[in-house]
C-alpha cells in the first residue's frame, strides 16, 4: 500500500505525476482550442518526466534522468512542428477549432 | 522541510494544471503552463535532478511556451473560447469519468507495484553542495555521452528534420498566396 508518512515518499511524487496526467488528459479531452490541447499534452509530458524523476532517485539509477532528458528534446520537437500545422492551417482558414480539423484536405 | 517545498511545488503544479484547462483565454492558458512547469523544476530540484531542473526552465518555460505564445499573438487566435456550451452532450462527464479513472488505475498500478521502489539501481551521485556540487550533471553527462550517444546524435538529427520540416509546411508558397489572397 501507499505509506502516507510525514516527508515526503517516492509515492506522493507519482501520486501527483498521476494527478498531473489526469487534468491534461481531461484538457484534452475538453478543450477545442488546438493551441490549449498542445498545451495539455506538455502537461502530460511532464507528469511522464516527474514521474521518471521520482523512480530515479528512488531506484538510485541516473538512466531515468537520461530517458527525462531525451523526452524534453522530442517534446521540443513536437511542439515545433505541431505548431507549424497548426500555423499553416491557420492561414487558410479564419476560425479553428478541433472541430474544423476533420478533414485533412487544405 | 522537503515536505514544505513539496506542499508549495504541489499546489503549484496543480493550480496551474487546472489553469490551463479553466482558462477561456489562451494566452492565459499559456502563463498558467509557466506556473506548472515552474513547479515540475521545483520538484526536479528537491529530488537532486538539477541539471534536468534548469533544462525545464530553459527549454519549457523558457523556449516552448514563448513559441506558444508567439503563435497565439501571430496568428491573432487569441479569442476567448467559450466554455460554458458543450459542444457534445455528455462529453464532460466521460471525458472526467476517463480521466478520473485513468488517476485511479495509475495509482492502482503505483501501489501493487510499489515492491520495485526498494529495488536499487548502479547509483545516483547526490550532489553535495560543499565537496562536488555538480555531481548530478557530471553523472548526466556521463551517461548521455557514453552509454545513450547514439540515441544522443540521433535526438540532433531529429531537430534538424523537426526545423527543416516546420519551415517548409509554414512557409507561404506562391501557389498558395494566389489561390488565398489576403
Amino acid at each position: 500500500m501507499i505509506a502516507l508518512s510525514l516527508a515526503p515518499t517516492a509515492s506522493w511524487y507519482l501520486v501527483l505525476s498521476a494527478v498531473l496526467f489526469g487534468i491534461g488528459t481531461f484538457g484534452v479531452l475538453v478543450r477545442r482550442n488546438p493551441l490549449v490541447m498542445f498545451m495539455c499534452i506538455e502537461l502530460m509530458l511532464n507528469a511522464v518526466n516527474l514521474s521518471f524523476v521520482t523512480l530515479a532517485r528512488q531506484l538510485n539509477d541516473i538512466n531515468g534522468q537520461t530517458i527525462v532528458f531525451f523526452v524534453m528534446v522530442v517534446a521540443a520537437a513536437e511542439v515545433v512542428v505541431g505548431l507549424g500545422i497548426i500555423v499553416a492551417i491557420m492561414r487558410n482558414r479564419s476560425s479553428v477549432t478541433a472541430d474544423d480539423l476533420a478533414e485533412l484536405k487544405g | 522541510m522537503e515536505l514544505f517545498v513539496f506542499g508549495c511545488a504541489a499546489l503549484m503544479v496543480v493550480v496551474g494544471a487546472v489553469g490551463v484547462i479553466i482558462r477561456k483565454h489562451p494566452v492565459h492558458a499559456a502563463l498558467s503552463l509557466v506556473l506548472t512547469l515552474f513547479g515540475v523544476a521545483v520538484l526536479f530540484v528537491i529530488q537532486e535532478a538539477h541539471f534536468l531542473a534548469a533544462v525545464q526552465v530553459i527549454v519549457y518555460a523558457g523556449a516552448i511556451v514563448v513559441l506558444f505564445l508567439f503563435v497565439i499573438m501571430l496568428l491573432g487566435v487569441d479569442r476567448v473560447e467559450n466554455l460554458r456550451t458543450e459542444p457534445l452532450t455528455t462529453q464532460r462527464p466521460l471525458a472526467v469519468i476517463v480521466s478520473l479513472g485513468l488517476i485511479g488505475v495509475l495509482v492502482a498500478a503505483f501501489a501493487t507495484g510499489s515492491g520495485v521502489l526498494q529495488e536499487r539501481g548502479a547509483g545516483l551521485n547526490i550532489p553535495d553542495l560543499l565537496n562536488d556540487s555538480d555531481a548530478n550533471t557530471k553523472q548526466l553527462a556521463q551517461s548521455i555521452f557514453s552509454q545513450y550517444v547514439v540515441a544522443f546524435e540521433v535526438t540532433s538529427v531529429l531537430l534538424v528534420v523537426a526545423v527543416v520540416g516546420t519551415v517548409l509546411l509554414a512557409r507561404r508558397t506562391k501557389n498558395s498566396v494566389a489561390e488565398n489572397p489576403k
